[in-house]
């Protein structure tokens, strides 16, 4: 059975805390969370240390300015101001704390009431929530504070309630995401409560950025509630927050401007903490995590086809670039020695090389995490920091890839190779005509005008037998069906004509029945073409169905390179021969358990010494976990590598593994 | 026991004008310990249909029932407020379908009726998850730190957890790489046979549904256009839709 499944990755816990203690490695966040303790540290300590001095009347010495012994001057009582706003730090703060407190509780009330109540009462909910939240916060703070009272309690509720709306809306628009997901489903199926449903499933799911907003709020808080003082409405004498000592400053400003500069100056700064932490935190934790290389299929992909700040690729040292052989005019694609690497460690590409000539096909094949993907995306240069890749040679329609990226080769490679990917809806922008978008990549690469490059795109998407193009084009990627959406894309892969197409898993979204049309679609543009397709699926038969010739990958290195037409009579590596019994046909028998590849995959990060495909491989023995077999040529055309090549080749059967 | 039975199930999303039609006047009986493998395209109402069976969209028109007895919104009628439920589903994405915060242990406990003592519900699923194949420790690790095979197989006893009679499979395998799928089917043709559950399969593909099904209905545009026992409909399809699907499913070798 499959290897201890707490090996690898680390606990969701475990990630979340790592995940705060980046926020305070970035130079902003250790900035605003020095800033921030400072000014927590003042609201604790200053009251007790010089509430005294503060508080201290010396009617003789009213309305001073700065001195030594009254740095910022007096009131008219002969405070000294100085240490008032020191003092006041504790207040200020946490009212704002504290109406935000009430603001994200309300909030949360309000927002998860519709989850709770069902969708008759939750509609009306939601329906007060939405027009509360067209209110300004402060126009409602003002309206609360006048039904409230003057006071300091009033001006709390006011500052509470008049932030609630906005986490009510929030809070909504994140239950109602997690609400959709299966997981929520599957509890509701298994009985549990709507109030359980919601601390135990949504909340904790939606906690990061609440708390990423709360930290925002409370800065806004800490400004508004200020300007409540200041206008009267807040704290009212004897007690007093910066709001109102800048009101008693101001009167004035012109003889001892300091007095009403230095609480306006620690209202600034206390509220910059707060927001400059909060977009910190937004800044780490909004961005969801990096997929892991061994990720799961088309989850955190790279969106859209930016090659903008790539991971530049760099020569294999020891290798004269001057001496590079020319091209022969057939050549498209050309990857020697191609590694791809992590800071952490891993290489998820290890010394791949192929070549692809024009109108050839090539499919690579292999589980998730074989580095299928990022071969495929490293060739395109669509690979991003921190990625590393190097390679001895990366040439593209005669283009070495392996020089500086420039305009020029970015433009180079919008013609040269169009790329299609698993999810159109991830490629496609939403929000833009799916017509417009296959235009953009004419007017982009080719220089065509806008209705030139409208005119082709109507073109290629009748080329992609899309019915009614010019209507359809006029149409957003969300009002296409899945498999138009997949067609769609392979006419924006095509829109510039290019030598090499790349298709990466470009059918897994779709049922068998769009995946054949999707599949003979591209087979017949590449032929009309006369294009390279490099073509990367985890399904063997797929790959043998559109390919001329089948690379299978396993832990980041080519195990088998042999003609699609000899996959089922010559495959000799254990691994193949799995990976094509493992695709139940209308012809698998019923009656035994279905053959499967036993194990997991191997991890990029921590490769075994010999053989990475040794610890699940019914063949191996000692040598292999030990050595490391090479990809050899059989003189024939095809390559394996694998020890045992030969007892396979005589009876593939040995090679696969059935479980109960 | 467990046969289910739905009786014109009807489900219409949106108004009765422009609205959509997703599952069109459905009849189709499960037979107690029998897998019947439903298949279709994308978007001919086969995952409606099934959510519509457990009563997470509710039905426009028709009735399902187990044993003879209806139910309503997936539980027997005039019991609203029991926990343990007669059906029980499996969902595609083992990505969305499990709780990142939660552990599999919690998420498989969560799904035991209550009622019960804790050290029971501790060994209950420390049972089920050895059942389904994980290895020792799993019910720790959070589903970020399972592969895609193994989620599904915590998504599984989860979904035995209630005791169901039915369970509704729906495209559990379609977010799996190949190498995995097998050991997933492997596992549910072989938990289906020995716990004798009665089980609604759903694909779009034909080579997996007829791996597990013993009969087999084929959807088209949110109606049951030929259903019959598995190797008839196969040898003799009768419906030129269900012909198209046994000419898409890939062949080795073959051409596309």
């Amino acid at each position: 059975m499959a290897a201890n499944p707490t090996d690898a990755r680390p606990a969701p816990g475990h990630q979340m805390a790592s995940r705060w203690a980046a926020v305070l490695r970035t130079p902003l966040g250790a900035a605003a969370a020095a800033l921030l303790a400072l000014v927590l540290l003042l609201a604790i300590l200053a009251p007790v240390l010089w509430t005294r001095r503060a508080n201290a009347i010396d009617v003789g010495a009213s309305l001073e300015g700065p001195s030594s012994a009254h740095w910022l001057g007096t009131n008219t009582l002969g405070q000294d101001v100085f240490y008032q706003v020191l003092v006041a730090t504790r207040l200020s703060v946490q009212l704002a704390l504290a109406a935000t407190a009430i603001g994200v509780a309300t909030g949360l009330i309000l927002g998860a009431a519709p989850l709770v109540l069902g969708a008759r009462a939750g509609r009306v909910v939601t329906a007060v929530v939405n027009l509360a939240v067209a209110f300004p916060p402060l126009l409602l703070a003002l309206f609360f504070a006048v039904i409230f009272g003057v006071g300091e309690v009033g001006a709390l509720l006011a500052m509470g309630f008049a932030t609630a709306p906005t986490f009510a809306r929030l809070t909504r628009t994140l239950v109602a995401r997690i609400a959709g997901l299966d997981y929520i489903a599957a509890a509701r199926l298994a009985g549990v409560g709507r109030i359980r449903l919601l601390t135990r499933h949504v909340l904790p799911n939606i906690g990061e950025p609440l708390i990423v907003n709360a930290t925002t709020a409370a800065g806004t808080a800490l400004l508004s509630f200020a300007g409540l003082s200041f206008l009267g409405l807040g704290v009212q004498p004897p007690d007093y927050d910066w709001g109102l000592l800048l009101a008693n400053g101001l009167d004035a400003i012109y003889t001892r401007p300091a007095a009403a500069v230095a609480p306006a100056a620690a209202v600034v700064l206390a509220g910059s903490a707060f927001n400059l932490f909060g977009e910190a935190l937004a800044l780490s934790l909004g961005v969801p995590e990096v997929p892991a290389a061994a990720g799961a299929r088309g989850r955190g992909r790279r969106r859209r086809n930016d090659v903008a700040r790539t991971a530049g690729p760099e020569r294999v040292r020891g290798d004269d670039p001057g001496r590079a052989d020319q091209p022969d005019d057939r050549e498209v694609l050309l990857v020697e020695d191609l590694w791809v690497s992590f800071p952490d460690g891993s290489t998820p590409v290890r010394g791949v090389s192929f070549a692809l000539g024009r109108g050839e096909s090539v499919g690579v094949v292999g589980e998730s995490g074989s580095g299928k993907t990022l071969t495929a995306l490293a060739v395109a240069r669509l690979l991003e920091e921190p990625a590393r890749v190097r390679a001895r040679r990366l040439r593209l329609a005669g283009q070495d890839l392996l020089a500086a990226a420039s305009r020029a080769q970015r433009h180079f490679l919008g013609t040269s190779a169009g790329m299609v990917f698993q999810d159109p809806m991830t490629a496609f922008n939403p929000v833009k005509r799916v017509g417009r978008q296959l235009a953009e990549v004419a007017a982009e690469h080719q220089g065509m005008r806008q209705r030139q490059a409208m005119a082709r795109a109507v073109q290629r998407l009748r080329e992609v037998r899309i019915p009614a193009p010019e209507r359809r084009a006029r149409q957003f990627p969300h009002e296409l069906s899945g498999g138009m959406r997949q067609r769609a894309m392979i006419g924006m892969a095509v829109m510039g004509s290019p030598a090499l197409i790349i298709a990466d898993e470009p059918t897994t979204a779709l049922d068998i029945i769009a995946q054949r049309q999707v599949l003979r679609l591209l087979k017949s543009i590449q032929a009309e073409g006369d294009a390279a397709l490099l073509f990367i699926s985890h399904d063997i038969t797929v790959v043998g169905q559109v390919c001329d010739r089948v690379l299978v990958m396993y832990a980041g290195r080519i195990v088998e390179n042999l003609p699609t037409a000899e996959l089922l009579s010559h495959a000799r590596h254990p691994y193949t021969q799995a990976l094509l019994a493992a695709v139940p046909s209308m012809a698998t028998d019923r009656t035994r358990p279905l053959a499967v590849v036993p194990g997991r995959p191997a991890d990029p990060a921590r490769l075994p010494a010999g053989c990475a495909f040794a610890p699940r491989c019914p063949l191996a023995d000692t040598r292999c976990a030990s050595l490391d077999p090479p990809l050899t040529a059989d003189g024939e055309g095809r390559q394996v590598a694998c020890w045992h090549a030969d007892r396979v080749a005589a009876d593939p059967v040995l090679a696969v593994n059935r479980d109960g | 026991m467990g046969e289910l039975r739905l009786e014109q199930v009807t489900v219409r999303f949106g108004s009765r004008a422009t609205g959509l039609t997703a599952v069109d006047q459905v009849d189709l009986v499960v037979p107690p310990g029998q897998v019947v493998g439903l298949v279709g395209e994308s978007g001919s109402g086969k995952s409606t249909l099934a959510r519509a069976v457990v009563g997470l969209t509710p039905l426009t028109a028709g009735r399902v029932l187990l044993d003879g007895r209806p139910l309503r919104n997936g539980l027997p009628a005039g019991r609203r407020h029991v926990r343990q439920r007669p059906l029980h589903m499996v969902f595609q994405d083992p990505y969305s379908s499990l709780d990142p915060r939660m552990t599999a242990g919690e998420s498989v406990t969560e799904a035991i009726p209550r009622g019960v003592r804790r050290a029971v519900r501790r060994a209950e699923t420390e049972r089920l998850l050895e059942l389904v194949g994980l290895p020792a420790g799993s019910a720790h690790a959070y589903p970020a730190q399972l592969s895609g095979g193994q989620r599904q197989r915590v998504a599984l006893a989860r979904a035995l957890a209630g005791k169901p009679e039915v369970i509704i499979a729906d495209e559990i395998t379609s977010a799996l790489d190949v190498s995995t799928q097998g050991t997933v089917l492997n596992l549910v043709r072989d938990i289906q046979r020995r716990m004798r559950l009665s089980m609604l399969f759903i694909s779009h593909n034909l080579a997996i549904v007829r791996y597990v099904s013993d009969i087999i209905a084929v959807m088209r545009r949110g109606r049951i256009v030929e259903c019959g026992p598995a190797d008839d409909v196969l040898t003799n399809p009768r419906h030129q839709y269900t012909g198209e699907l046994l000419a898409a499913v890939p062949r080795p070798g073959g051409p596309l």
